[in-house]
């Protein structure tokens, strides 16, 4: 039996999703459901001053309209804390429609609950709002002057500076610099699936909530605290989940107030957000402004690293994305300094989307690489080889594993990196002007801060079914986590089952900052071996058993068989022992204890990022004609798997590129492109050949399975790798998302 | 939604005494546009009457060697057709380079004339907006307008007019057929959309029940040599910034005839005429296209945003001309 972790094995729930039979959370059936919409504030920043819901009420086949007059007050707002941490995890520590004052444009300020979703809808309509408004900053420009540094950021998890050595005087001291500054649109998720709550009470205390979530528990926690109940009341389920990057990793307001509607009128209650409110209800990448010093000999050693953001945050919470945390590690560099400048704004608090902070703050580094690289005439592969660190420049520890040469050499090959003229303007096919640029990709580890729980058990006809908490919101984990039970337990993957995506399942911190497959995967392996060897014990101490005295240390499990290693013919398997034991199944609690953030190494996952890009000459077109991208994620799961999530990432690097924005009016305090028409990312036809590849570095240190994780270090580096080739094909340097083709023109 | 009711009709005449008959009604083809301006309650009509069941689908031979596309065809169809092909690629072209094989299979050639402006307040039902509610002001002007027109813009509205296949037929001439409660009339392309001026609300000259049976392409050669270019932030799935249907000739250097229009730019479908001026009986060389481009967006007027499409859209007429003047000295 060959192993299965390291195969292609084909999704477990993929028949399910082709035939259309996965179960969202829209669309569990449940009798008696009435539909809850939200309706959402037009105004950023005000008080509403007077309410008529008569209308509304009387439409036909409304149940009720709920406002903060009669909403009820929640018992207590969670501290805001990545989902991360396996704790009760809000993605704002504002809760809506408590009193009458609006704090930013799309806030709900009214629920209506009727028989259809297209009467709740309609009667949403009727309801008639006055606001006294105040002024609202929606834009970064219009309050620079009100910027403060905040103690720390991103839920409390990280400081809001950080430094080494003496810029200042590295700086001055520098044979070059460059001096650089970055401007980012804002950007939202877009899962192909909306937000979704189907909240059912059975009970006043035994609550139910089918929920489109990234973390079934931290679901369960923050309701419950929200709520005032015991986290006994609520069990949160999560069949399938259509997609999330970040949007669902946090929990917004919507399972709440699905569960407060259901109350209020007695009925199960669905509540599904729209495409415009995905918009306004469940965060986004920040608008933000990075400020890049690099200082270097002129033989392109970097000296010195000076890197600000600036970004606007909502009223409530300190939060910026992590964008300084890679650049400042990913070469070697004695001196730095990084700040976070906070505005508060007329905005929901931002959020984690995918390569949260990286995918910003590494195309500033990568970005201003490329200029230093120009500058000292190196080429800009050498350039990153010159200034690479063996060790983490800020803690001085040894990487557990790096493989950042070894990525952009495979890179270079794959890419032929090798025959570039380094001018600007260089190659011209027709109308269509060619560069090639690249980038180094750098993602941190981040581990639980909790212990992981899996449950295993297998039955006497020697089939297992593995559990944990985590949901499957479209990365594969499920299959995944087959593959890691089936070989921690000597089993083909056929006689395995994982299950997954409920609260009541053994708890799994939310799958975020690609911390899900390791978090998951480690405590699944640990317990499938700790039930693996509980069986062995049985067996060598069994008189009845063939391998009895044997050494258990010594016996290995080869297709649901355990044998001895030295003489595989002298074994039973695990059905005779149970069979014969008269046992109907054995079953394990397993634990995982993650190591500790320092455990005396540095945890990165690293790669390399190169494209090609086509300029039209004339009209600034840009189009990305192929992408190499070469990646370290420590041990690879399933290669299709891995490979469909680095290649995902990498075309969701070239839609941070070229394409995705949300546009601000700042005059009505909204977004002005709140749709899939309006917001553009890219279509089939844009995306270009991509060669993915991986390079697998042993990593022992990590996790027990040796996995650092694949869903965000595919879009690390791929916009500066294109912006990078922009400017190579014309000489312009573009420092703004995205490049849109006027600013080519 | 609001709630509506709905009937399906089979024949002409009650299609159109159903919708005249009732001030709140309108026609529903392949509702593309129709029920997602219904959802989000920019269209607010109470009765729906669903026409796709008339007997207006066919592409047929008009006398005299032009081409009728009955109102009802669908993008797809009238696409792939292959005298649409053959005798009008801009068509073709235009058609194909919009929405997506989705969308096209379901839209009508009649509902895609009379799609309404994508403008971001046009569609936010809380936004001033003059012509989704007449007298509130404009939330474009000095908004996010960078998708908005630079050519036909009036002080009351500046949206783009969306349609890909309005532009082709605008260079065309075509003619679009209507029966209406007074009785049947002919339409010239030009006169059925209307600059926004002051009265934004009335993007054509329809009476209320009047419905589009047909469009008349006219007969003409030059048509055969003839195409769309359309230039957008992404390959596909994506209304144009910046469009140009052009049909030339070329006769001993000289340009012998030239029709050209414009999308993405103006507030209907563009002809350019001015352009047009300039390159009938003139050299086919990058210096006529150059002049020629420059007259026809003398004209524009920028707003905030949308400054660059003037030298997009110039650029883009001169690719478009230099493209088929190759073709021609090619062929
Ligand atoms: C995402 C998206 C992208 C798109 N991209 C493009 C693009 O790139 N280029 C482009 O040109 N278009 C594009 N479209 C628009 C699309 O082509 C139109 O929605 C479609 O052509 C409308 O046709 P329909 O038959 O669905 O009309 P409907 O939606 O049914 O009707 C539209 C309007 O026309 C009226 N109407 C319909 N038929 C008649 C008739 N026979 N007589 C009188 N009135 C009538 C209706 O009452 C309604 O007011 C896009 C649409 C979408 C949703
Ligand atoms: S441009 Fe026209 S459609 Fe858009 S807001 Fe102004 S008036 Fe309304």
């Amino acid at each position: 039996m060959s192993p299965a972790i390291g195969a292609t094995l084909n999704r477990v729930d993929g028949r399910y999703k082709v035939r259309g039979e996965s179960r969202y959370s829209a669309e569990v059936p449940v009798p008696n459901l009435a539909h809850a919409v939200v309706v959402n504030a037009k105004v950023a920043s005000g008080r509403i001053t007077s309410i008529d819901t008569s209308e509304a009420e009387r439409a036909t086949g409304v149940l009720a309209v709920l406002t903060h007059r009669n909403l009820g007050r929640v018992a207590n707002v969670p501290r805001l804390l990545p989902s991360l941490a396996g704790l009760a995890a809000p993605g704002q520590t504002f809760f809506p429609m408590q009193d009458e004052t609006v704090h930013y444009g799309g806030q709900p300020v009214a629920i209506v609950v009727a028989d259809t979703i297209e009467r709740a809808d309609h009667a949403g309509t009727l309801i008639r709002f006055e606001y006294e408004t105040t002024p609202a900053t929606t834009l970064l420009d219009q309050a620079r002057d009100r910027a403060y540094v905040p103690e720390r950021i991103f839920g409390g998890l990280l400081p809001g500076q950080g430094s080494r050595g003496d810029v200042a005087k590295a700086l001055a001291e520098a044979e070059v610099c460059v001096d650089a500054t970055y401007r980012f649109a804002p950007n939202h998720h877009n899962p192909i699936e909306m937000s979704a709550s189907t909240a059912i009470w059975d009970d006043v205390d035994r609550l139910t909530i089918y929920d489109s979530t990234q973390g079934p528990n931290a679901v369960q926690l923050t309701v419950a605290e929200l709520l005032g109940l015991p986290p006994i009341s609520i069990r949160v389920v999560s069949h399938a989940v259509g997609g999330s990057f970040g949007s669902k990793a946090m929990v917004w307001h919507h399972p709440t107030l699905a569960a407060l509607a259901a109350r209020h009128v007695g009925r199960p209650v669905r509540l599904v957000l729209t495409r415009e409110q995905m918009f306004t209800s469940c965060g986004h990448r920040e608008e933000q402004e990075q400020r890049i010093t690099v200082g270097a000999r002129a033989d392109g050693r970097i000296t010195a690293l000076r890197h600000h953001k600036i970004s606007l945050t909502s009223p409530f919470d300190d939060w910026a994305e992590p964008s300084l945390q890679s650049a400042a590690v990913a070469y070697l560099n004695p001196n730095y300094e990084g700040v976070y400048h906070l505005v508060r704004g007329n905005t929901i608090t931002p959020t984690f989307m995918r390569a949260p902070g990286e995918a910003t703050g590494m195309f500033a580094l990568e970005c201003a690489m490329d200029e230093l690289a120009e500058r000292v005439g190196i080429d800009p592969l050498e350039l990153r080889m010159r200034n690479y660190s063996d060790t983490d420049p800020e803690s001085g520890k040894p990487w557990s594993s790096s493989g950042l040469r070894e990525c952009l050499q495979r890179a270079a090959e794959l890419f032929g990196w090798h025959d570039r003229d380094p001018r600007p303007g260089s190659r011209r096919e027709g109308q269509w002007l060619i560069g090639t640029g690249l980038a180094s990709a750098l993602y941190p580890v981040t581990q639980p801060v909790n212990p992981q729980r899996a449950k295993a058990r297998i039955y006497n006809d020697g089939t297992a079914v593995v559990e944990a908490g985590v949901s499957e919101f479209g990365t594969g984990v499920f299959t995944a986590m087959t593959q890691v039970a089936a070989d921690a337990l000597g089993l083909p993957v056929e006689r395995v089952r994982f299950v997954g995506g409920s609260s009541n399942l053994p708890n799994i911190t939310a799958a975020v900052g690609s911390a899900g497959t390791s978090a998951v995967g480690s405590a699944v392996h640990v317990t499938a071996c700790e039930l693996r060897d509980q069986l062995i014990r049985r067996a060598v101490g069994d008189d009845h058993s063939p391998l009895h005295g044997a050494d258990p240390a010594r016996v290995e499990v080869r297709d649901g068989k355990m044998v001895l290693a030295d003489h595989p013919d002298v074994g039973e398997t695990y059905s005779d022992l149970l069979h014969r034991t008269m046992t109907p199944d054995v079953e394990v609690l397993g634990t995982w204890n993650p190591p500790p953030q320092d455990a005396g190494y540095g945890i990165h996952t690293f790669g390399a990022q190169m494209a090609e890009v086509a300029v039209d000459a004339e009209l600034g077109v840009v189009r990305v004609r192929r992408m190499v991208g070469v990646f370290a994620p420590g041990r690879v799961l399933n290669r299709k798997l891995a490979h469909s999530q680095l290649m995902g990432g990498m075309l969701w690097g070239l839609g941070q590129a070229l394409m995705e924005a949300t546009r601000m009016d700042p005059r009505l305090g909204r977004w002005a492109n709140a749709s899939l028409a309006d917001y553009l990312v890219p279509v089939n036809a844009d995306a270009p050949d991509v060669v993915v590849d991986t390079v697998e570095m042993r990593d022992d240190v990590v996790n027990p399975i040796g996995i650092k994780g694949v869903g965000e270090i595919g879009v690390v580096g791929a916009a500066a790798a294109i912006a990078n080739a922009v400017h190579h094909a014309t000489g312009r340097r573009c420092y703004e998302l995205p490049i849109t083709l006027e600013k080519l023109l | 939604m609001r709630p509506i009711s709905y009937s399906r009709v089979s024949d002409v005449g009650t299609a159109i005494g159903t919708v005249a008959a009732d001030p709140h009604s309108a026609f529903l083809a392949g509702g593309t546009n129709q029920v997602d301006l219904l959802r989000i309650y920019v269209e607010q009509p109470r009765r729906l009457v669903d026409i796709n069941d008339l007997p207006l689908k066919q592409v047929e031979e008009l006398p005299g060697g032009g081409l009728r596309l009955g109102g009802l065809a669908r993008m797809s169809d009238v696409a792939e057709h292959p005298t649409v092909r053959r005798r009008y690629p801009m068509v073709t072209e235009s058609l194909l380079l919009g929405a997506s094989p989705q969308l096209r299979h379901m839209a009508s050639v009649a509902g895609n004339l009379m799609q309404r402006v994508r403008c971001t307040y046009f569609r936010d039902t809380e936004a001033p907006c003059n012509k989704r509610a007449p007298g509130t002001g404009c939330s474009a002007m000095e908004g996010v307008n960078r998708g908005h027109a630079v050519l036909g813009t009036s002080e009351c509205c500046i949206a783009t007019h969306p349609s890909d296949l309005g532009v082709a037929l605008m260079a065309l001439d075509a003619v679009v057929q209507t029966e209406g409660p007074a009785g049947q009339r002919s339409i010239p392309i030009d006169d059925f959309y209307l600059l926004p001026g002051r009265t934004p609300e009335r993007e054509h000259p329809l009476t209320h029940g009047e419905l589009v049976t047909g469009i008349d392409l006219p007969p003409l050669p030059v048509a055969a040599r003839s195409r769309y270019i359309k230039i957008r932030d992404r390959e596909s799935y994506e209304f144009a910034l910046v469009a140009v249907a052009v049909a030339m000739s070329v006769a001993g250097g000289r340009i012998a005839e030239i029709r050209l229009a414009l999308g993405g730019v103006a507030t209907k479908p563009w002809r350019a005429r001015a352009a047009e001026r300039e390159l009938d009986g003139a050299p086919a060389t990058p210096e006529s296209f150059t002049r020629a481009a420059e007259a026809e967006m003398a004209g524009a007027t920028p707003h905030g945003m949308n400054a660059f499409k003037i030298e997009l859209g110039k650029r883009t007429i001169v690719r478009a001309l230099t493209e088929m003047a190759e073709r021609e000295g090619s062929a």
